[in-house]
């Protein structure tokens, strides 16, 4: 994606002009008040013992290093870093991608039929809203629902008795369509000639695939791993609708805890400091993808 | 060999001859294994949706149009209406300040525009549904809750990144005679922005706004969070609540509900989702 290309006349006249100015002024000012206004308030509530009822509800203040402390004794904080990292390890990054990866070079062979009709349950699935993914995964995994009768495991009831699992394979199924259409157009930009080539010099299609074809796609995957990771890193929508982050605290990665410390326990403040730590994160994995795509323009 | 002919989307390469071996038949076998289990999910809500007595089970359904039926005539249709509400708001407002933002990034000379232009997609990646707890104690001092209006304002905050790095990139390959003929014409900023520069790039203001309205379409975190009024909640909140208070769920109803709610985004992304899967993915995506 080629943005904001530097045009001769702006460098011939390098003023900036008012009418610029106000276009912009519009946007900007809507950006700083609710978008980076937020951000910055969080930097600030963080560090305050706000609650949504309760004590501290109408007075409260700053508490200094209290919640970061609370933070680095709270259990339920780390047990929720290690969902998170499950999730976004197993899920994203070898499901959806790995998934999604194989399913785009299968399909470069598959018969069109084939290919078309698999396609579109792939990007069908993906296209739902999250919430309606949630709801059928919900019924397709109680006891005497489908995947039981296809496991055969007809009386297990798979949210209670593997809910971290069932919750990766839900995401699974609705995200790697994204990856696959990603690799499958990356897949039709590759050079002809080199495959040709190799095809030529009687390479074998393994042979074919590791040193010629995935190498190519290199910086296709790179790119792709850190989107997905961005995108499965702050999930919500989908685990918390299916499990609410339960049973017990088995499904609950940082977003559904931080919803819970913030309104279910009214925990403004200390939510607020989980917050930092997801955002934290989140602002280094972007960072390192601006800096892909502002060294490729 | 037609190799030099342009592949259109998930066409195979075309090989010179043909080659039918294991590997083929092989790969063919796991794809269509690999369909049939990513459509038994989506076979169980259509079916149950046409179920007069829906289980958990998938089965051929027992024949009725009653569950779409009870949504219509209850007040299944108040969520449709909130729903279409907020992604209407988030999409104009989203989409107009877009515009007004990438045509100054991509065409005239601002100050550290580069910087800017690399902050814009830096904030386009950031996981946005978690500067909940501070949107909701802004909203909360400001007295903003409970509205959906302002609830699409903040919808619309957190998609105008992405629609501004979008379009930027649709002004971007407008060639820029044009732009310079209406300036020697006489033309201000506002006036060839709008009479030269907008006719232009209408597929991608049409992309732009799309990928706005499916986007707030899906939105559940935030609505949830910042409008708890019960008769304004939307399709998305609607479903959760469905399935969390009921012990006894109406699987037919809901699902023939869920069908419906999938439908506008179904059909909007037939329409336009093959002009930017990519893009379109990683901003969706993004958001809860």
């Amino acid at each position: 994606m080629a943005a904001g290309d530097e045009r001769k006349r702006a460098e011939d006249h390098p003023t900036f002009e008012p009418s610029s100015a106000a276009l912009l002024s519009l946007p900007a000012a809507f950006l700083v008040f609710l978008f980076a206004g937020p951000i910055l308030y969080a930097l600030y509530l963080g560090f305050t013992n706000l609650q949504l009822i309760g004590p501290h509800a109408q007075s409260w203040w700053f508490t200094g290093l209290a919640n970061p402390r609370r933070l680095l004794h709270d259990s339920i904080f780390f047990h929720s870093i290690g969902l998170t990292l499950i999730f976004v390890i197993a899920s994203g990054i070898i499901g959806q991608t790995l998934f999604g990866l194989i399913l785009a070079l299968l399909m470069r062979r598959a018969l069109a039929p084939i290919r078309l009709s698999v396609g579109m349950i792939v990007v069908a699935a993906w296209v739902v809203p999250e919430v309606t993914a949630a709801f059928i995964w919900y019924a397709f995994s109680q006891a005497g629902g489908t995947l039981g009768i296809v496991l055969g495991m007809l009386q297990t009831n798979f949210l209670f008795s593997a809910p971290m699992t069932t919750v990766c394979i839900a995401n699974l199924w609705r995200g790697t369509a994204f990856c696959m259409l990603v690799f499958s157009a990356a897949l039709r930009n590759l050079p002809n000639e080199v495959l040709e080539a190799a095809d030529v010099e009687g390479a074998s299609r393994l042979q074919c695939l590791f040193s010629v074809t995935l190498p190519l796609l290199g910086p296709t995957i790179v790119t792709n791993l850190l989107l997905v990771t961005i995108l499965n890193l702050s999930d919500f929508t989908l685990i918390y609708t299916m499990t609410q982050g339960g049973p017990g605290t088995s499904t609950m990665t940082l977003p559904i805890y931080i919803y819970q410390e913030a309104f279910t326990y009214y925990e403004l403040g200390y939510g607020t400091t989980i917050s930092l730590v997801l955002i934290l994160i989140g602002a280094i994995l972007s960072l390192l993808f601006v800096r892909r795509v502002g060294a490729q323009q | 060999m037609d190799r030099t002919a342009p592949a259109t989307s998930l066409q195979k390469i075309v090989i010179p001859y043909p080659r039918v071996s294991l590997a083929d038949v092989l790969g063919n076998a796991v794809l269509a294994l690999v369909g049939v289990a990513f459509a038994l999910p989506l076979l169980w809500m259509i079916f149950a949706s046409l179920d007069k007595n829906a289980g958990w089970r998938i089965r051929l359904p027992n024949l009725t149009l009653e569950n779409f039926g009870s949504i219509v005539t209850a007040q299944g249709l108040q969520p449709f209406v909130n729903s279409f509400y907020l992604a209407a708001v988030t999409t104009v407002v989203a989409t107009a300040l877009a515009l007004l933002a990438a045509y100054p990034l991509s065409r005239r000379y601002v100050p550290g525009k580069r910087s800017v232009t690399l902050l814009i997609l830096f904030a386009s990646g950031l996981p946005v549904t978690m500067m909940l707890v501070p949107i909701y104690q802004m909203y909360a001092t400001l007295h903003w809750l409970d509205s959906r209006f302002t609830t699409s304002l903040f919808l619309a905050a957190t998609a105008l990144p992405f629609a501004i790095w979008l379009l930027m990139n649709y002004i971007s390959a407008v060639p820029l005679e044009l732009e310079e003929a209406a300036g020697i014409e006489g033309a201000g900023t506002l006036r060839t922005l709008f009479s030269v520069v907008m006719p232009l790039i209408l597929p991608g203001l049409c992309v732009t706004a799309v990928y706005n309205f499916i986007t707030a379409w899906g939105a559940f975190i935030v609505p949830l969070v910042l409008d708890s009024t019960p008769e304004d909640q939307p399709g998305t909140v609607a479903i959760y609540q469905f399935l969390g208070a009921h012990g006894m769920i109406q699987f037919g109803q809901l699902s023939a509900f869920s069908l419906l709610f999938s439908l506008p985004v179904v059909v909007l992304y037939l329409l336009i989702g093959r002009s930017f899967q990519g893009g379109f993915a990683f901003g969706g995506g993004v958001r809860g």
